[in-house]
């Protein structure tokens, strides 16, 4: 399979690729632009100016050590959920189910962990991150099942699913695993503290002689005494393991064909519907190790408001955000999660300095998902423009012998279909 | 208490009456759906056009005291935001489950954005009074009176818009076209139907209804507004749209059975069953995939169902 697609390369080909890159990511960052136009009016509206509301925003995203620590503390679940997202719409699955399975893998995981508190770390930290990944993948791969096998549309059933999934959590923190210390009629629902040996460590980076002092940093080590976590490095060493299934695999290669066109993968012998459970496992395992990762890396113990809000802070919609940002690629997820880590870390500092409410990235975010999507038609018109043009493209041509998939991701938005 | 007498206490009159009216945001909602559907457009943004029709509705009243001004301003939303929907579905030809999930993030921040901006802190407003219909209201047989003479007239509407809307689809001109469009558009435009023309009709209705499915939560139901008021209904709504296989008359019992299995959790946790209030809570999702599972065959289901209509292909 490997052998499949043999690239000829001209000299140039690097050259072209760039160009045809760039020109591909034109409308997403149009749409960028478009989204932060309409913000700018907002603001305005709100009689703030938009030089002051986006200053704000950057300065309290990235303005200082602790801020760059947490546009990455916020960064990290939802480039963990996105990778999942990538995959499953690469499938052609639309999860939406990003905050249950995000749920499942929290209780699943804590549980773990609460369980095997005396076993050593280097056992118990694993499998309490498996169970995560393992939970949400089983609780993405039932809404796969039921789209696979009784036709039932996964973005409703993945939705109804994340309604379940708190409720579940309310049932347990209230009961089987509540805080033994908690018990009693106003108790707050959250679990026991996990072991101090089982929190995954906080990350610092060790800085040569003398460049704390040249950026006056207070420590001698990068990110020392903030909540940085290594969640972050797992998430990124995932997405390009993700990046690696999905273009240079024969599991990944037949997620992406039955997204493509399900009909050609049938008649190519792919198994259609076990690829579409295998899509959905994907999705939810990696958004079930986001919501492991919290736990262990920042929370410490499951609780909850009652919402999946007051757990998940939304990372399991915004991830959909970030994955089309990031062009559906995991790699591409990676700046995309930071760059919208930073947005609504820089949104709570807009609203202490200037009382702009933070619920505008919300807003902004669905923006930035409808221009993405719509902005398809621009890139396929460019497209259609180009090859009516004539102008033979001898970047990289494909010697095919199986049905045509590019070899590289073609950076299309919403290439899945419903 | 035997098993009959806790029946008892948990059926009863104002049991049913709830389920009509919570009924009401889910029927709006579903029914404005089905337009959209039945000509081939799935709008998945219903949650976040309810939260601004909710919204829009609520500061219509809270700053005029109209009720009427309130009805129109999430009216007026709701088609707005309809054609928005229609303008990315349609003309763009942007991929729909996608940019549903888009307008809902834009409904739910903007409406909380608003929300914070204009009113601050979470406030009640004069609502809908219910319409105790003469003589009608006073029957005391079975409840009768209290389920179903003594609503608010936004109740009324919801449940007249069924008959409405089937007769629509079934016995109009504008609904033959909307089904021809729905299910076969190249058919339809060779006959010369406009399929443009038909799918921003029927975004824009099924926008004005989303609207209106709002209103009827944030001026009658419950009479305020915060953030995320909807938790999802819209959701919910357009679910039972395939639950109720496309047709009015299904779309009616589904939101009667989920507003009903709604209802009867307020009354159990009322008069202390010993149910943990979570799987209540919880039972209506339930119920809804497996009814999914069930409507899954889908023979009814619009054939270009989501599929941008091009002419020449």
């Amino acid at each position: 399979m490997n052998g499949a697609f043999q690239v000829r390369t001209t000299p140039t080909s690097w050259f072209r690729t760039a160009g045809n890159r760039l020109l591909d990511a034109a409308p997403l960052l149009i749409s960028l632009a478009l989204a932060f136009l309409i913000a700018s009016g907002l603001l305005l509206a709100l009689n703030v100016s938009p030089i002051d509301g986006f200053s704000s925003m950057l300065q309290g995203a990235f303005g200082s050590e602790n801020t760059i620590a947490e546009t990455l503390v916020k960064a990290t679940p939802m480039l963990l959920v996105a990778i999942g997202i990538c995959i499953s719409f690469r499938g052609g699955m639309i999860n939406v189910g990003g905050e249950g399975q995000m749920i499942a893998g929290a209780v699943a995981g804590i549980t773990v962990a609460l369980s095997l508190s005396t076993t050593p770390p280097i056992v118990a930290v694993p499998l309490s991150i498996l169970a995560g990944f393992v939970a949400g993948a089983l609780y993405g791969g039932l809404a796969g099942w039921l789209k696979a096998f009784f036709n039932v549309n996964e973005i409703l059933s993945t939705i109804m699913l994340n309604a379940i999934a708190v409720q579940m959590m309310n049932y347990l923190l209230n009961g089987p695993l509540l805080d033994p210390t908690e018990v009693g009629v106003n108790h707050v629902p959250k679990t026991a503290r996990i072991a101090e040996q089982l929190q995954i460590a906080r990350l610092s980076i060790p800085l040569p002689e003398g460049v704390a002092e040249l950026f006056s940093l207070q420590n001698a080590e990068l990110f020392a005494r903030t909540r940085l976590h290594w969640g972050l490095i797992l998430a990124i060493v995932l997405a390009v393991l993700a990046y690696l299934l999905l273009w240079r695999t024969t599991i990944g290669y037949r997620i992406r064909a039955v997204g493509e066109n399900e009909r050609a993968a049938k008649y190519a012998g792919i198994r259609v519907r076990w690829n579409m459970v295998l899509a959905m496992m994907f999705a939810g395992g990696f958004a079930g190790l986001a919501g492991v990762v919290q736990v262990l890396g920042l929370q410490y113990r499951l609780q909850t408001d009652g919402s999946a809000m007051g757990f998940t802070a939304n990372a399991g919609f915004n991830g959909i955000v970030v994955a089309l940002f990031g062009g559906l690629n995991p790699l591409g997820a990676i700046p995309a999660s930071i760059f919208f880590g930073g947005l609504l870390v820089g949104a709570q500092k807009m609203q202490r300095d200037l009382g702009v409410p933070a619920a505008l990235i919300t807003s902004i975010n669905g923006m930035i998902v409808i221009f993405a999507v719509s902005s398809e038609y621009f890139r396929a018109m460019i497209a259609r423009r180009r090859a009516l043009g004539g102008g033979s493209m001898p970047g990289t041509q494909a010697v095919e012998s199986r049905p045509k998939l590019p070899e590289n991701p073609p950076d299309v938005i919403g290439q899945a279909t419903l | 208490m035997n098993i009959l007498e806790s029946l008892g206490t948990v059926f009863t009159a104002s049991v049913a009456a709830a389920t009509l009216r919570l009924a009401t945001p889910y029927l709006f909602a579903a029914i404005g759906e089905t337009f959209g559907q039945r000509s081939g457009l799935l709008n998945l943004g219903v949650d976040g056009i309810m939260l601004m029709g909710a919204f829009f509705a609520f500061y219509a009243v809270y700053a005029t005291g109209s009720l009427l001004l309130g009805l129109a301003a999430a009216l007026l939303i709701g088609a707005l935001l309809g054609l928005a929907m229609a303008f990315i579905s349609v003309t763009l030809k942007a991929k729909q489950g996608v940019s549903g999930i888009g307008l809902y993030l834009f409904g739910l921040g903007m409406s909380e954005l608003l929300f914070q901006t204009l009113v601050g802190t979470p406030k009640s407003v004069e609502g809908f009074p219910p319409i105790y219909i003469p003589g009608l209201s006073d029957i005391q047989f079975l409840g009768i009176g209290q389920i179903f003479f003594s609503q608010n007239i936004l109740v009324y509407l919801a449940f007249l818009s069924v008959p409405i809307s089937a007769f629509i689809f079934n016995r109009t001109n504008f609904g033959l076209k909307i089904r021809a469009v729905g299910q076969n558009p190249a058919a339809a435009d060779a006959m010369d139907v406009s399929v443009t023309r038909i799918r921003y009709a029927t975004q824009i209705i099924g926008g004005m209804m989303a609207g209106l499915a709002g209103a009827s939560l944030s001026i009658a139901l419950l009479d305020v507004f915060q953030q995320n008021l909807t938790n999802g209904m819209g959701f919910i709504a357009v679910a039972l749209v395939y639950f109720g296989r496309w047709k009015p008359l299904g779309v009616m019992l589904g939101a009667l059975l989920f507003s009903f299995v709604n209802a009867l959790q307020l009354q159990i946790s009322a008069v202390g069953i010993q149910i943990p209030p979570e799987f209540s809570t919880m039972a209506p999702y339930v119920i809804t995939i497996i009814a999914l599972v069930f409507a899954g065959k889908q023979s009814e289901r619009p054939t270009a169902l989501t599929v941008p209509f091009q002419r020449g292909e």
